[in-house]
């Protein structure tokens, strides 16, 4: 078995964190030899990426980065599953073509945007990243090794999109690309008074926009509960762009970590102004995709911000039936905590995909980035979900850290069972888990 | 260009076969595994390559070595240079507990290493030059206790390489040795990062440009060149009491 390395390892919400055995190989097949989970990048915000035990074996990817094959007439690639969004989209750009659903930031890999089956922000028309997959190569926990797509081991694709890396080590991942007509993104942004009009301009927006989402000031109560701004885009035709690519910008790194008192409300309300100013001062232009897509990227490690007791993303979908109240409610609640929310999105989404845990269905998607806060913080997410469990909506393993199992069985009951059923067959010793699977899928610690 | 790369399938020499690929050279890849090899041409295929075609070849076999460049020259169809990556770095305590450790530790670092590089400098020489560009590291620079053995191979290899440079680049051979500090590999996972700790693809762009400068050393990151420098001035009293 090959040797792995004593670290701590953390979500990007830098809590919690747990002690692992990381095993780093270019050779993938060899680094899942014995793992109980693998890694990729580190970008699911909570305990997902977490060994269940401390000091549990667990692979990482980030080294099996290479690309396998790329067919330009189908526009169909496969890649190893460590490769990152980000190094794969430089490649494809300037190509003609580009991954058809991206999340908010490119340091994700492959691998690790199946097992969140990420979605973005064009959820409305393309659907979430599953959507787009053609097939994975997989190591089983019993060490065998198989190719799974929507008509050869069908139940076990499908639990594997979204499935959080619990029900095989991801290898391989073939995928249908887009194609662009430009590597520029034409963006156009738009005010938005309150939720009211939010939520009346963004899926009007998204009739005609293939990429919409809102940024909200999640601090403003009253009239002005809601107010913000709604971000449009669509991939530039060649009369609008330069000939040239966009340059691949500065990416410099908060170099520390912010001290816990410098976050607060006065701060949280100094940022989200901040943000109100940036939208106004672009509301149309040519900008490139990482601009577009992950905007955050710009400042890496811009996680330290949070300090060191690190922050959580909750982030959930309301069903569009349950109606534009239960959004309302969420933010009521929020407000209502007094709790300093630094970044707020709201996105609506469209169909269902196939995944059998996959997080997005139709209906509005709000998240809200909170600094940990102790029984504060836990506190706000359990009122949060009481809200979400009466409109019939779910939440987002990807961000969650802090969901409590009989919350997140109460959203799951039917779907959950489907996933254990494939567990079952798969993987009956339950030897792949995770921090979070322990803490809501009821695996041993 | 057409170039031979030895270690291609991890770490720096991933690196620097990518940067190549994005030239358009024509790659032929030498290491262990037939699968990963194959793996690697296909990235590097995809990435811009030429051609990249690939052979077995064992540092630890040395008898297959004049085989593999063969195979690699008539697939390339000539031969502009060759690279070798392929190294092992276990540590110091590891070394000294184990001896059949150390000896294979010495045979890859610098006894087949230098096989390997005779007989690519006699192929190249027989084509009228071209460029051989081997990883040293700044551990070769000067002897200290965290690093000696290791250290010693890697001092080893540089000593041959400037006298490969002395001996032919008049007839031309550009050699390039390679120093590079700490870099984030599969080789110093699990050890505590030193200042000026390097990302793999860092190196390959200054690995790339020296190919094309024909520089004979080349420190990476470059602030290596000027603390080498002093750590070499330092006297052996101050040297043996330092920590580092």
């Amino acid at each position: 078995m090959q040797r792995g390395v004593r670290v701590e390892v953390s979500g990007w919400g830098r809590a919690p964190v747990r002690e692992a055995i990381e095993v780093l190989d270019e050779d993938l097949r060899r680094a899942v030899c014995g793992a109980s989970l693998t890694r990729g990048l580190g970008r699911s915000y909570g305990d997902a990426s977490l060994p269940a035990r401390p000091g549990a074996r667990v692979a990482a990817s980030r080294r099996a980065d290479r690309l396998l094959a790329f067919d330009p007439a189908s526009g169909v690639l496969r890649a190893e599953a460590g490769l990152s969004l980000a190094r794969l989209s430089e490649w494809l750009w300037p190509r003609g073509f580009a991954v058809p659903v991206v999340p908010g930031t490119g340091h994700v890999t492959l691998g690790g945007m199946v097992a969140a089956d990420v979605h973005g922000k064009n959820h409305h028309r393309a659907g979430s990243f599953g959507a787009h997959v053609r097939s994975l190569r997989l190591a089983l926990a019993d060490g065998r090794e198989l190719e799974a797509s929507a008509t050869q081991e069908p139940e076990l694709f499908h639990a594997t999109q979204g499935g959080m890396g619990l029900t095989g080590h991801v290898l391989e991942v073939e995928l249908s690309l887009a194609r662009i007509p430009t590597p520029w993104i034409w963006q156009e942004t738009e005010p938005l008074r309150g939720l009211d009009h939010l939520l009346e301009r963004l899926p009007a927006a998204s009739a005609e926009w293939p990429f919409t989402v809102s940024f909200v000031d999640a601090l403003a109560g009253g009239s002005a509960l809601g107010r913000g701004a709604l971000v449009k885009g669509r991939w530039a035709e060649p009369d609008e762009a330069p000939a040239r690519p966009p340059r691949p910008g500065p990416e410099p790194a908060l170099p520390f970590d912010f001290p816990d008192w410098a976050l607060n409300r006065g701060s949280a309300r100094l940022v989200n102004a901040l943000q109100r100013t940036m939208h106004r001062l672009k509301a149309r232009s040519l900008v490139s995709p990482r601009a577009h897509f992950h905007p955050l990227d710009v400042l890496r490690d811009w996680n330290r911000g949070y300090g060191k007791r690190g922050f959580t993303q909750y982030q959930a979908v309301v069903p569009r039936e349950a109606g534009p109240k239960a959004v309302r409610r969420l933010f009521e609640a929020l407000v209502a905590s007094g709790e300093p929310a630094f970044l707020c999105v709201v996105k609506d989404f469209g169909a269902e995909g196939g995944g059998t845990l996959s997080f997005p269905r139709p209906g509005t998607t709000v998240s809200i980035d909170l600094p940990l806060r102790g029984a504060r913080t836990q506190a706000l997410v359990d009122a949060l979900n009481r809200v979400v469990i009466e409109a019939g909506g779910r939440i987002y393993l990807a961000k969650d850290a802090l969901t409590r199992r009989e919350h997140f069985e109460a959203m799951e009951g039917e779907r959950l069972a489907a996933f254990d059923a494939v567990r079952r067959r798969f993987d009956p010793q339950r030897s792949l888990s995770s921090a979070l699977s322990v803490r809501l899928f009821g695996d041993p610690a | 260009m057409r170039i031979v790369l030895l270690g291609a399938t991890r770490g720096i020499g991933r690196a620097i076969a990518r940067e190549l690929a994005a030239r358009g050279d024509a790659l032929f890849l030498l290491g262990r595994e037939e699968a990963e090899l194959a793996r690697s041409a296909r990235d590097l295929a995809l990435r811009g390559a030429r051609s990249a075609d690939f052979a077995r070849c064992d540092l630890l076999e040395p008898a297959g070595f004049e085989d593999a460049l063969a195979s690699a020259e008539k697939s390339l169809d000539g031969l502009d240079g060759v690279i070798v990556s392929a190294a092992v770095q276990p540590g110091q305590a590891e070394l000294e507990r184990d001896p059949e450790l150390l000896e294979r530790m010495l045979l890859l670092d610098f006894v087949h290493t230098v096989r390997f590089c005779e007989a690519a400098r006699r192929r190249l020489l027989a084509r009228g030059g071209g460029t051989l560009c081997v990883l040293s590291s700044v551990a070769g620079d000067r002897a200290r206790a965290p690093v000696a053995l290791y250290g010693a191979a890697k001092a080893g290899l540089s000593h041959y390489l400037e006298g490969l440079d002395h001996g032919y680049r008049r007839q031309g051979l550009r050699t390039i040795c390679v120093k590079p500090g700490f870099v984030r590999t599969g080789l110093t996972d699990g050890l505590p990062e030193p200042p000026f700790a390097a990302d793999p693809e860092a190196v390959a762009r200054r690995v790339v440009r020296a190919l094309e400068r024909g520089r004979p050393v080349v420190y990476v990151p470059p602030v290596w060149r000027l603390v080498m420098a002093m750590v070499r001035a330092l006297p052996r009293a101050v040297l043996r009491r330092a920590s580092f």
